[in-house]
């Protein structure tokens, strides 16, 4: 396992005003996906919720250490990487509800927000299904010079997906700047990873000529740290990476999946819940330092509540599109 | 093969030559990479191969490595990376050797390409060409020889090429790579080396426009691709025969010009539609239907639907000659409906 750098020493924006930034970002994420989670019990949003509640700080570590302008695909589980990349919460919410205002004007929902003017070229329900869109963009921002990179969220579950190691190989070949992060929340849905996965799930990369490293994906500061290395070297034309995450969902494969003990222990979980928190990590960090106290860190829970509240509001009071709009944007 | 008479429109044109359908491909790339430096091509032995057809010889010492792209054996990789490429302002053609190989590449032309401009609310586009091809009777056997284009029909957020001359391949290729969305380009692998009259001057030919190649009054056969030539083969028998046939091409299957299909459906009261793709829910199946919804009470005869024989195409020659239609097998079924044997 490679050493996190300590991020003071890379990240150009140190100090309290970057790690509280991280704080409020899983925050946001952490309420978001309890709302989620409430909305979806109550009946209020149709569809399927596949909740990111313990892996917060995988995608804000790794969007902090991208520019606005970066790509990012994500996945089924995706509401984190959209909102760490910059996604606001009332077009999210919208869209989770099939509104008019959100994102894809209701045609894609949670598990296909979209967003050109964050980067996000899209969250895909199709496991692995975004690798070849991740390593295409990647190789636009090469062919065109632009120093963006591209990053790839997948879960351990995309591991048994071929066309990762084609898109990778190629991106080896042709030095594309791309980032290949998996994060590994342990469960293929309803099955332990270790079922599924044969051999070093690390020595993958490197059978490709890959730089390949792993972060403790439940520390912010880690996750930040490394990624902002791999991106400076792909933008800088070193090639692709690959990040291996090693993280846990604290909730079921999607929100109606509550009774799980046949594939795992509520015991497992407590342990990951209570020792493993991200944001209890990094909020005894932030007090440990002096860069917060107990008092300011439930101001940004209270503050960024109130945000996610008016945003709920916003959506369940926004429109439904039309049925007349059904068959707009088939073709561009 | 093809002839001022048989493509219609070309008797103006001021700077016409013939050459092969190969030529007009590697034309209609050529054009378009100078004109748009977005434009490039990826797929396996398509740089200084040229592509085992030889359809694209010379592209990569014009415009280099950087734009004519050797792959991997990855087609479902590079499908994908020219989603995303597409997506972020390129235009990627990229190259399926043989059509049978789509089933590679179909979590990312169906579910990628096609739906994220839709998934997306119309934020994101698409716009790439796949080239692949179709066709039987080159004796390569069940893995090498389908003709697999009805599938791609049946995804909504794809448009669908069939080509059947060197004119409508260059013009329709062209209109292709600057459309916006995800365009799949069928070309039929017997057909390369067919000639047949093109400009010199630049044209391009819209998606969603058939061709009547052959105006006749008896009988229409609407033909796809390689079987227009067959059905225009048919029809000079049928003349023979003293029975006016009417050929007509559809050239892009989505969007379907049900128009000009309709028309002559009406004008004829008789069609055969033949296509060398699988009869069974497929393309003569749509069409056929087209035909009997819009034209039902102007036809004296169900409309008749020929394709490829429903099983895997086999090597032997006498066997693979049997499963698709050509000249003699449609000049019959067109004089029995016609009533005359």
């Amino acid at each position: 396992m490679t050493t996190a750098v300590n991020p003071s020493k890379t990240d150009a924006r140190t100090g309290a005003e970057l790690h509280l930034h991280m704080y409020r970002r899983m925050m946001m994420i952490r309420l978001f996906e309890e709302q989620v989670n409430d909305l979806y019990t109550r009946a209020l949003m149709p569809g399927l919720a596949h909740l990111y509640i313990g892996e917060e700080a995988v995608a804000v570590g790794v969007c902090e250490a991208l520019r606005p302008d970066d790509y990012i695909t994500s996945t089924h589980r995706g509401h984190g990487h959209c909102l760490a990349k910059g996604a606001a919460v009332d077009l999210m919410f919208a869209e989770l509800l099939g509104k008019e205002v959100g994102y894809c004007k209701g045609k894609g929902g949670s598990m296909h927000i979209a967003d050109p003017a964050t980067g996000n070229l899209g969250a895909n329900a199709i496991v692995g299904g975004s690798t070849g869109i991740a390593t295409g963009a990647a190789f636009t921002a090469q062919r065109l010079g632009t120093g963006q990179v591209a990053v790839c969220f997948f879960g351990e579950g995309a591991l048994g997906q071929g066309v990762l190691y084609e898109v990778m190989n190629m991106a080896a070949l042709w030095k594309l700047p791309v980032i290949y992060v998996c994060e590994n929340n342990m469960y293929n849905e309803y099955t332990h990873f270790s079922e599924t996965t044969a051999g070093d799930i690390l020595a993958r990369g490197p059978a490709f000529g890959v730089h390949s490293e792993q972060v403790d994906g439940q520390d912010v500061r880690a996750v930040y740290a490394s990624a902002k290395k791999l991106v400076e070297r792909a933008r800088a034309g070193e090639g692709p990476a690959l990040l291996l995450v090693n993280t846990y969902r604290y909730h079921g494969h999607h929100v109606g999946d509550v009774s799980r003990e046949y594939y795992r222990s509520k015991q497992e979980e407590q342990q990951w819940k209570t020792d493993r928190d991200p944001l209890r990590i990094m909020g005894d960090w932030l007090t440990s330092q002096g860069l917060a106290d107990r008092a300011a860190l439930e101001k940004i829970h209270d503050e960024v509540k109130v945000e996610i509240d008016s945003a709920v509001q916003f959506a369940l009071a926004a429109p439904y599109p039309s049925s007349d709009k059904v068959d707009q944007d088939v073709y561009a | 093969m093809s002839t001022l008479e048989t493509t219609g429109g070309l008797e103006t044109a001021t700077a016409t030559r013939e050459i092969t359908l190969a030529q007009a491909i590697r034309e209609a790339l050529a054009e378009e990479m100078r004109r748009d430096p977005r434009v490039f091509i990826l797929g396996e032995d398509i740089a200084e191969a040229g592509h085992p057809f030889k359809v694209l010889t010379g592209l990569v010492e014009e415009f280099g490595p950087q734009r004519v792209l050797d792959t991997p054996i990855s087609e479902a990789g590079f499908t994908g990376i020219a989603v995303g490429a597409a997506m972020t302002g390129m235009r990627p053609v990229i190259d399926i050797m043989f059509g049978d190989f789509i089933g590679l590449t179909m979590d990312q032309m169906v579910n990628q390409a096609a739906k994220i401009h839709y998934m997306s609310g119309g934020k994101w586009k698409a716009p790439l060409v796949m080239r692949t091809t179709l066709g039987a009777t080159r004796r390569s056997a069940a893995q090498h020889s389908q003709s697999l284009h009805a599938w791609f029909c049946h995804i909504p957020g794809l448009k669908v090429v069939m080509p059947s001359t060197p004119y409508d391949a260059k013009g329709l290729l062209k209109s292709a790579i600057r459309d916006d969305n995800p365009v799949v380009f069928f070309e039929d692998k017997m057909m390369y080396r067919l000639k047949g009259p093109v400009p010199e001057e630049d044209y391009t030919i819209p998606l969603g426009v058939a061709d009547i190649k052959r105006e006749g009054s008896d009988i229409t056969i609407i033909a796809t691709s390689s079987m227009v030539q067959v059905a225009l083969g048919a029809a000079s028998l049928l003349e023979e025969n003293g029975i006016s046939a009417e050929v007509v091409d559809p050239r892009t299957l989505w969007p379907l010009d049900e128009k000009t299909l309709v028309d002559s459906a009406k004008k004829t009261s008789r069609v055969i539609v033949v296509d060398e793709g699988y009869g069974r829910y497929g393309v003569t199946a749509e069409i056929a239907s087209v035909i009997q919804e819009n034209a039902f009470f102007d036809l004296e005869a169900p409309v008749k639907r020929m394709g490829a024989m429903h099983v895997p195409i086999p090597f032997s020659p006498p066997l693979e000659d049997v499963t698709v239609p050509n000249e003699k097998t449609v000049a019959e079924a067109a004089s029995a409906m016609c009533g005359v044997k």
